[in-house]
Formats: C-alpha cells, structure tokens, sequence
C-alpha cells in the first residue's frame, strides 16, 4: 500500500485563532478514511489544505506525491453545501458535464466521451432519468447524488466528500453510504462527518480532529474516545441501520 | 408607426440606427444572461457608469468618445474585478466610489472642454438616431469579439459563474475568466451607449434576460430569447418614439422596464397557480 495523502506537522490558522496545529496525517490507497470531531474543530480546513484551496502556515501537504494544487484534476469533491444557487438555469447532465473540466479537451465544446462519462456516472448512482431536468426540480437527496456523480466524472483517483449526507434524511444517508462503499472498491475515500456512530458502520478507519489529531485509529470507536474527543460525556444516541 | 415604416425604407440613418440596434441587442442577450444568472447587476452598473470618464478624457484630448469609453470600461472592469477578488469585505463602497468618481471625472472633462456640454445628454441617456457609420462598424467588431471569445470558452465561462469554487477544483483559472466577463461586459457597455447611454445602459443589459429567465431553464434559451427581446424593445422604442420626436433611449427602457414588470407578475402567479395545482393532485 502506498500513501496518497500526507500531511506532515501542518499547523494553520485564520487571522489569530489557530484552527489546527502541528498536524501529522496520512491515507493510505484504497482507504475508507472517515474524519470525524466537534464544529469549528478543523476537518473542513484539512479538507481544504489537501483540495490545495488554503496553503499552511508550517508544514507540508502532499497528495499522489505532489503539491495539492497540481493534483486537483485527480481529485473528485463534493462540497457541504452546494457553491451555486439552487435556481440556477441548467440542466443536471449540464451541471455533471462541468465535472469533466480539466479532464477533457479545454476549447470549444464537449465530445462524445464527455458525455459518455456523465451517462456512466449517472447510471452507477443510478440517477440517470434527472439527466434531463433542471436543477431547481431536484430534491435534497437527488441533488446530493448529483453533486457525487460531479465529483466522479473526472474519473478521480481520491473522493472527498464534506458532509455529504448532513441536509438529507436517515434512509438517504445510507443510501449514500452504501454507494460510496461500492466505489471503495476502485477509489480512496476520505469524508468528513459529525456523525461518529453512523460512519463507523462504513470507514475502515477513523481520525478524529479538534485543533490537533486528537486519536488516527482503527479501534472500536467506544464512549470513551468520543468523550475525549468532545471533551464532555456526551449521550450517545441508539442507531439501527 | 406607417410614418416610421416608410421613414425606415427612405432614410439612410434611420437605418443605421437600426442596425446599431440589433448589433446592441446582441451583446446585451448574451452577456445580459450571465450578469444576471451570476447576481452582478452591481458590478455592471458600476463598470457602466465610470466609463463616464473615458467619454469625458476623449471629448477633451481630442479623440473618439467610444474609443475612450471602451478604455475607460475596460479599465474600471479590471479594477472592479481586482477588488472584487482581493478586498471582499469592502467590495459594495468600493464599487459604489468608482460608480461615482468615474462619473465626477467625466463631468470635470466635460465642463473644461468648450461647447461639447451639449453630447452630454447623448452619453448619458443614448441618442440612436445619430449613430455615426463608422461606429456601427466598431460595433460589429465588438460583437464578433465578444462571441468569439463567448463560443471558445464557454464551459470555463458556465463553470465560473456555476459555482466557482468547484470550477477552480477543476483547474480552471478561476480569476482569469471572471475578469475576462467583467471584460466583455465593459465591451458591452460601449455596445449600448449609443442606443441608450451609460446611465440606462443597466436596465437592458439585464431586463430582457431576466424576462427570459422566467420562463427558460438554460443558459443558451436565454441568451437567445434575451436577444429577439432586446432586438423588440430597441426597435419597438424607436418606432414609438420617432413620430411623436421623443427621445428613444428612455422609450426603449420604458417599454423594457413594463414587460420585465408584467412577466414578473405573471411568472409570479403562475408559480403560484402550479403549487396549488401539484398540492390537489397529491391530496
């Protein structure tokens, strides 16, 4: 197994508060990586020092070998919350197209393998009869395959994904997950959660982030890690699946 | 209207005027639709006005008024951009005192130079039926620039205004094509001038896009329909204001500013209507 992401003592902060210190961190290929911690605690930061959107302060991020920003084309992402208002004019196949940017030819435009791509993307999310509607029809769910389907069309090497299921209901989620377990098959997965308890039902492995890495662990995720990592007993909450 | 039909087939510069029109109407379709769909009716406005200055420096120094407005666009879109990208906290004061100063540089230009305070109103609020040949040209070259430039790239172009951080994960240059569009929007800009001036210049570089906007879900309708629109209120305003020798910049925006009203309203209802409508079929 070969590292596809590295991180080593990497320490940022916005203005004067420190967001995460001294950090060392690293994905393995073919790894279902959850990151999981408190609001505020830094996992959308790491997500975006390793998209190459933020420099470090210290330290040094690595992704496939490479500086972040050179790698951005072998990464498929999808964001918390959509970057584009929900009443934009386009269509779903239009919006998936714009995925294959950096992919494809650049001028002009797109070709038959382009489209190709996004019928194939769609169909594995199984969401090929939206191709055709616009955006603003979709519904939470629909539109969170949509933004999978946009990430996967590049045909990346590692997905990232920044809460994917927070906007969307419990039976949705899994379904998600259950998607995302299929493409561990051929992709690094690295997804940023709130939820510990739902995620370790997927992940191969957990890291936990509040400032600093506070646990990288393939142990059982029990009550006693989530309190150290919360910094409070916290009430665990039953979940069947 | 007989009156303006057989001053159309007669008159020379009637005609001129309107084929500045439809040269016009062009550009406002295609760049109106992404100003509005990207929510920078401020931004376009701000790049309008200040082209004020440029007009004022040419009138003074002695040189093409379209040429300097064209700088002066272009100039002012680059330093919108700059601040836009870079100085986000302060960006509507910052664009609301170049709006301003543009304007304050172009009025000192014009007050300093002798016997030009009469172009002042044609700047400002259009004169098409004085459109110079020449400058019909000039707009026909803007024109053929602008789609060029629209047609090679315009996946880059839907990807930053779509949603641009995705774009710049895609590798897209992400700040290279937003100040490229504010760029054609400047080009734009110097497009209207004639037809309605700098100050009305706003309303239709948006309002036949938005009317289009309610009623088309993708870019490409709506720059189309945005243009038969504009080519309708540009001539339907010259044709209703030329018998009764009313200025025609302001008959083109009333006529663009009432449909722009009604279909809102419209569109308004109907939404309504069809929420009613899928809600009884569900009970």
């Amino acid at each position: 197994m070969s590292k596809v992401i590295e991180l080593h003592k990497v320490s940022f902060s916005y203005g004067l508060v420190p967001v995460l210190q001294n950090i060392d961190f690293s994905v393995e290929q073919g790894e279902f990586l959850g990151i999981v911690g408190p609001n505020a605690g830094g996992k959308s930061t790491m997500l975006k020092l390793i998209l190459g959107l933020i420099k470090p302060q210290t330290g040094t991020v690595t992704v496939l070998g490479k500086k972040p920003a050179q790698q951005r084309t072998q990464i498929g992402y999808v964001p918390q919350y959509p970057g584009f208002a929900r009443d934009f004019p386009i269509t779903v196949e239009q919006a998936v197209l714009l995925g294959r940017l950096g992919a494809g030819r650049q001028l002009g435009r797109y070709n038959a393998a382009d489209y190709a791509a996004v019928q194939q993307a769609l169909a594995e999310l199984e969401a090929q009869d939206l191709a055709q509607r616009p955006i603003s029809a979709l519904s939470g769910g629909q539109l969170q395959r949509i933004l999978l389907a946009r990430a996967l069309v590049s045909d990346p090497k590692i997905l990232i994904l920044d809460e994917p299921t927070a906007n969307i209901d419990m039976r949705i989620e899994s379904d998600i997950f259950d998607h995302l377990r299929e493409l561990n098959k051929r992709l690094t997965i690295l997804v940023v959660s709130h939820d510990i308890a739902f995620i370790s039902d997927y992940v191969s492995r957990v890291a936990c982030l509040n400032r600093t890495l506070v646990c990288h662990t393939t142990d059982t995720i029990d009550g006693h890690l989530i309190q150290h990592l919360y910094g409070e007993p916290i009430r665990r909450v039953a979940h069947v699946h | 209207m007989t009156e303006f039909l057989s001053a159309l087939v007669s008159q020379p510069f009637l005609q001129i005027s309107l084929l500045a029109g439809l040269l016009a109407s062009l550009g406002c379709g295609v760049i109106g639709t992404f100003v509005v769909v990207k929510r920078i009716t401020f931004l376009a406005g701000g790049i309008a006005h200040s082209v004020l200055a440029g007009m004022g420096a040419a009138v003074y120094f002695g040189f093409d008024p379209l040429l300097g407005a064209l700088i002066a666009a272009i100039v002012s879109a680059l330093l919108i951009g700059w601040i836009r990208l870079n100085w986000k906290t302060q960006e509507d004061t910052l664009i609301g005192a170049i709006w301003a100063m543009g304007m304050a540089v172009g009025l000192l230009f014009i007050a300093q130079t002798p016997g030009y305070t009469s172009s002042l109103t044609s700047y400002l609020f259009g004169n098409i039926l004085l459109v110079p040949e020449q400058d019909v040209w000039f707009m026909g070259i803007l024109d053929l620039v602008l789609l060029l430039i629209v047609g090679l790239f315009y996946r880059q172009f839907l990807a930053v205004i779509f949603d641009e951080e995705f774009a710049r994960l895609r590798g897209v240059p992400v700040s290279f094509f937003y100040l490229l569009l504010l760029c054609l929007i400047a080009v734009t800009v110097v497009l209207l001038i004639h037809v309605v001036g700098l100050i009305l210049v706003i309303a239709l570089l948006t309002l036949p896009a938005a009317i289009a906007g309610h009623y088309v879900h993708s870019l490409g309708w709506m720059m189309l329909i945005a243009t038969v629109l504009g080519s309708s209120f540009t001539i339907g305003g010259l044709a209703i204001s030329y018998s009764p020798d009313l200025p025609a910049g302001p008959t083109i925006i009333l006529l663009a500013g009432s449909a722009y009203v009604i279909s809102a309203i419209f569109s308004h209802y109907r939404l309504k209507r069809r929420a009613r409508q899928s809600l009884s079929v569900s009970s």
